[in-house]
């Protein structure tokens, strides 16, 4: 009985093969690009963590400073006395050259072996790991990387992370210069003594539980929160055409259900039948979108981990690795999804009599209620949305007033352009052109998810290309503010720096040296740089707090500028006092914008930075000369120092390299905008096509009075860029909120910098256009159809027995 | 005369082979005349109300309308042969559901540029549809959407007014009393009526009976 029930449900899908289709692509569609944000970012967080457990020894307890205290060797010292077997652990960046590196300093003899990146088997490599010349343990591309640039040994270890190196404490405490202050100390997980007395023999520590995320790894929270946000509204915008497909396949089935009820099928039997149709569905199309997300990640994965990599410094592999969890949640998301799109119609099959007579058009039956709790609803999302962006904070309530706006935009769509409908009917002059404004109002409903999911595109597309237009031009104000030196040099050691700056004294050249050391201010790893007292930082630096007096203050040596993300952390102020290593006290007198740096940073005079930290290296150099010149210059330093290329860069050139990496930041964005753009189109297809064949008995009627059948395809195509364009112009300012939202909210909590808005009518119009052509493309087969369809179709409608 | 057909003929294709609709039709139809076309189902009186109304076309004969052969105009020809000169009421009504009962009672004679509001005021007067004119055509009854569905074929006084089975959704009173109507406001159009209908009784009530049986006219 059920088999033969089941069988008459799914003949509906035999009879109506392109409604299938578009149901499964809809659901594969929704979960791929859900599972393939999910893949990159579980890819990502696997990453941090094997470079976490390597490099940070994860796995282990850790002690951690309290905010605003140094570890010292006496409290290292003082644990193991009291029988603690702990050890300690030195990192930070290190220049070799132009090669940045992250160096960690551990001491071989106490670290647990459960900590150690790579093995230390015997006599030998302990004496060359510790002895005086020390040795770098590095990954073989880092080897490579750092070939010629240093005089410590290079040992390779297949297990150490491309671009860190690990060395002796007494090594990387001289490299960076920490003067016995320890950054954390790690704790062997055999004791004698109990762990839970850990706090208290050292209250100066913060204890770091090994299931704890991996610094990194909450440092890209706010990325891959962006990513999962914009992998969510796809699916979203997806799942309205599931939604929309399933309802009409119901309606069309009203009639089957009635008459297996009257065949003695239980409604229970019926819904389970239903949902069992659904989950297969589900299933094989979860199958093809994990697939489809799997390919997406695939391609999209190297654009990411080149932004991780940009924007976090954090090590991404560039490889997709195939994982079952990750498979089981995507099929869990197509199944979750199908079930959401599915639930009020199960529930109207639920709640069905057997006698009732059929509802036309009850399966889009936008009523007058429907749209009323809509507005209510919609404005009551809005006003929740600006109530949150104003009093709220964090990342989460960020994206909840996204996600409140978008949703509310959204809701209101449908009313407000019933209302726009109705009024243009009740201004028509002619007959078709009345026909035509509430013949369009009539198709609304029908229509209406694919227009809401349109908008969402539309709108995102908008904001996030607002914002992203807006960054870049601001980055690119700000890069011609930075790089205003017409060469950038790095000498490949010191004596050869010294040498450089002897040759360049008196070539009528300014030299402006590029200093900096890291250490811990206010608890937290921030680089220090120096800077020369000279014209170029006074007219081009980019303060957002602080006048050019402030100038003065830094060359008298004993103030500081921030950056604008330790600034808005919130500890640090203008005025305040900051001590930074070694007990050097500086004032804070201005903040200055520096995008695309995720930590914090310290600007300070260069001669006392020389002065209080006199081992930093000094190799770099910018150097202002004339623009005529520079170009002479830089042959001239090459073919005096025989520096290669990269060495010597004039400012084009590290301007377009710093805008590659901008653009590359954002070509994930981009992609998953066009993506989601296409979605939505593809909803508007399916709706159309899917409304076409409801339409002739809308149509003949009016074809019998007269109208010709190119006509009424004409008017098709008329009705759909009307209302394509509509849900774009309602785009526009929601977009640009959107815009706001992002510029305002979500980059101050999850970058740590604001940025003014700038607006692009131009990438607007090119929006426009594009969307105005997948409208075309949307509304071209169904309009087809209807311009050839044959007479005897439109006929069969006036036929007497049908 | 206002319409002349002669030697009509149709067929369609099947699965099982072609199927000859009508078999070769004669008929002839004056000015302000009104004619009832009964016969069996599947005898042809629908196929043969669609080509004169110039919904389809014949394999072959001809149909007069005021002097001009339909069965050879352009499709672009037919629309305008029916927007200008023919009228069409339909068993399913098939009313445009987007738009209120005023405006779909004004929609054909405003689609042929002819619209006489006085005119229409009184077919909505004596048709009885003057409270329904703001709802739609899901909010009225079958004997209601009927009349909706009259008015708006006289509204625009054609010449010749095509009823596929009007009344075959009404009950007998109502279908009688549409039937009055429509006969009498369409002698005030001086519109001329072709009915198909199943009803003796009711065809009783036109000028003339034409009998169709198997595609041919026998009676």
């Amino acid at each position: 009985m059920k088999r033969v029930a089941l069988w008459a449900l799914l003949s509906h899908w035999r009879h109506r093969p392109l409604q299938f289709l578009t149901l499964l692509l809809g659901i594969s569609l929704a979960t791929a690009l859900w599972s393939g944000v999910q893949a990159i970012n579980a890819e990502a967080r696997a990453s941090y963590a094997r470079a976490a457990s390597v490099l940070e020894q994860g796995d282990l307890i850790q002690l951690l400073p309290q905010p605003g205290r140094q570890i010292t060797v006496a409290d290292y010292v003082s644990l193991r006395r009291a029988g603690w077997v702990v050890s300690p652990v030195i990192e930070g960046g290190y220049r070799f050259g132009e090669a940045r590196i992250r160096l960690i300093g551990i001491d071989p003899l106490s670290m647990p072996r459960e900590g150690r990146a790579f093995e230390i088997s015997g006599g030998n490599d302990i004496s060359s790991f510790m002895g005086a010349e020390g040795e770098l343990v590095v990954s073989a591309a880092t080897a490579a990387k750092l070939d010629g640039k240093t005089d410590i040994p290079l040992k390779i270890a297949a297990e150490v992370p491309n671009d860190a190196a690990f060395t002796d404490i007494a090594v990387a405490d001289r490299l960076l210069q920490r003067n016995g202050s320890i950054d954390r100390i790690v704790v062997a997980p055999s004791q004698q003594l109990d762990v839970s007395d850990l706090q208290e023999a050292a209250p100066w520590a913060v204890l770091r539980s090994p299931s704890e995320k991996p610094d990194v790894a909450q440092l890209t929270d706010s990325f891959h929160l962006n990513l999962t946000a914009f992998g969510f509204l796809a699916f979203v915008v997806g799942l309205f055409i599931v939604y929309s497909t399933i309802g009409l396949s119901f309606e069309q089935r009203r009639s089957t259900f009635r008459t297996l009820r009257s065949l003695g099928v239980s409604l229970q039997s019926l819904i389970v039948l239903l949902m069992l149709e659904l989950a297969v569905f589900g299933l094989v199309a979860g199958l093809l979108g994990v697939t489809i997300g799997y390919l997406l990640a695939s391609t999209l994965l190297p654009g990411v981990a080149a932004t991780l990599q940009g924007l976090y410094g954090a090590s991404v592999s560039g490889s997709l690795a195939l994982r079952p969890e990750w498979w089981g949640a995507g099929l869990a998301m197509a199944l979750a999804g199908t079930a959401c799109a599915s639930a009020q119609n199960l529930w109207q099959v639920k709640q069905l009599p057997i006698l009732s007579a059929a509802q036309p058009r009850a399966w889009a039956g936008l009523s007058a209620r429907v749209l009323r709790a809509q507005v209510v609803c919609g404005l009551l999302l809005l006003v929740l949305s600006a109530v949150l962006a104003f009093a709220g904070t964090g990342l989460v309530v960020g994206f909840a007033v996204l996600g409140a706006l978008l949703l509310g935009a959204a809701l209101l769509l449908p009313p407000l352009m019933s209302g726009f409908l109705k009024l243009a009917e009740s201004c028509a002059g002619g007959a078709v052109t009345q026909w035509f404004w509430a013949d369009t109002r009539v198709q609304l409903p029908g229509l209406s998810l694919a227009l809401m999911a349109l908008l969402l595109a539309l709108s995102a597309n908008i904001g996030v290309g607002t914002m992203v237009s807006s960054f870049r031009l601001t980055f690119i104000g700000w890069l011609d503010q930075r790089l205003a030196a017409e060469l950038y040099v790095t000498a490949r050691d010191e004596d050869e720096a010294a040498r450089l700056r002897q040759w360049l004294d008196g070539r009528h050249v300014t030299v402006l040296p590029i200093w900096s050391t890291e250490g811990q201010v206010l608890g937290r790893q921030v680089e220090i740089y120096g800077v020369a007292d000279d014209a170029t930082y006074r007219d081009h630096w980019p303060l957002i707090r602080g006048n050019q007096d402030v100038w003065d203050a830094i060359a008298s040596g004993n103030s500081a500028l921030v950056n604008e993300q330790f600034w808005r952390q919130g500890e640090v102020d203008i005025g305040q006092e900051l001590e930074l290593p070694g007990g050097w006290k500086v004032k804070v007198v201005g903040v200055y914008s520096d995008y695309g740096n995720p930590n914090g940073q310290v600007i300070v005079d260069v001669t006392a930075l020389a002065q209080h930290y006199p081992d930093i290296p000094k190799l770099r150099y910018g150097l202002r000369a004339a623009p005529a010149v520079a170009a002479d210059l830089q042959r001239q330093l090459m073919d005096e120092f025989g520096l290669p290329d990269g060495n010597v860069l004039d400012q084009a050139s590290v301007k377009q390299r710093s805008r590659e990496v901008f653009d590359q930041t954002f070509t994930v964005t981009g992609a998953l905008n066009v993506l989601t753009l296409a979605v939505a189109g593809f909803a508007m297809f399916a709706s159309l096509l899917t409304l076409s064949g409801r339409r002739l008995p809308q149509l003949a009627p009016v074809w019998a009075m007269g109208m010709r059948r190119r006509d009424l395809a004409l008017l098709e195509v008329v009705r759909t860029l009307l209302l394509w364009s509509a849900t774009f112009v309602a785009a526009i300012p929601l977009g640009l909120v959107l815009a706001w939202v992002l510029l305002s909210i979500i980059n101050v909590e999850a970058f740590g910098w604001k940025l003014p808005m700038h607006v692009f009518p131009l990438d607007w119009l090119w929006l426009g256009l594009v969307a105005l052509g997948a409208a075309l493309l949307s509304v071209l087969l169904p309009v087809k159809r209807l311009a050839t369809v044959h007479p005897a179709d439109l006929l069969r409608i006036f036929a007497n027995e049908r | 005369m206002l319409l002349t057909i002669s030697g009509l003929t149709k067929s369609y294709s099947t699965a099982e082979g072609p199927i000859a609709v009508l078999k070769g039709i004669d008929l002839q139809l004056q000015a302000g005349e009104t004619v009832a076309l009964t016969g069996e189902s599947g005898s042809g009186k629908s196929t043969l109300l669609h080509l004169v109304g110039g919904l389809d076309q014949p394999d072959a004969g001809r149909i007069i309308v005021n002097d001009r052969d339909i069965a050879t105009l352009a499709d672009a020809e037919r629309a305008l042969y029916r927007r200008h000169e023919v009228g069409l009421v339909f068993q399913q009504f098939n009313l445009i559901p987007s738009l209120d009962v005023a405006a779909n009672i004004a929609f054909h004679a405003r689609l042929a540029g002819r619209q006489e509001p006085e005119w229409e005021r009184q077919l909505v007067e004596k048709l009885g549809l003057t409270a329904l004119l703001n709802r739609y055509p899901e909010q009225l009854s079958g004997g209601q959407q009927q009349r909706v569905a009259i008015a708006r074929s006289l509204a625009v006084r054609p010449p010749l007014i095509l009823a596929d089975e009007p009344t075959g959704n009404l009950d007998e009173a109502t279908g009688d009393a549409v039937l009055d109507l429509m006969l009498s406001l369409s002698g005030e159009a001086g519109s001329a009526l072709l009915l198909v209908t199943h009803s003796m009784r009711l065809a009783g009530k036109l000028d003339r009976q034409i009998m169709l049986r198997a595609g041919r006219i026998g009676g």
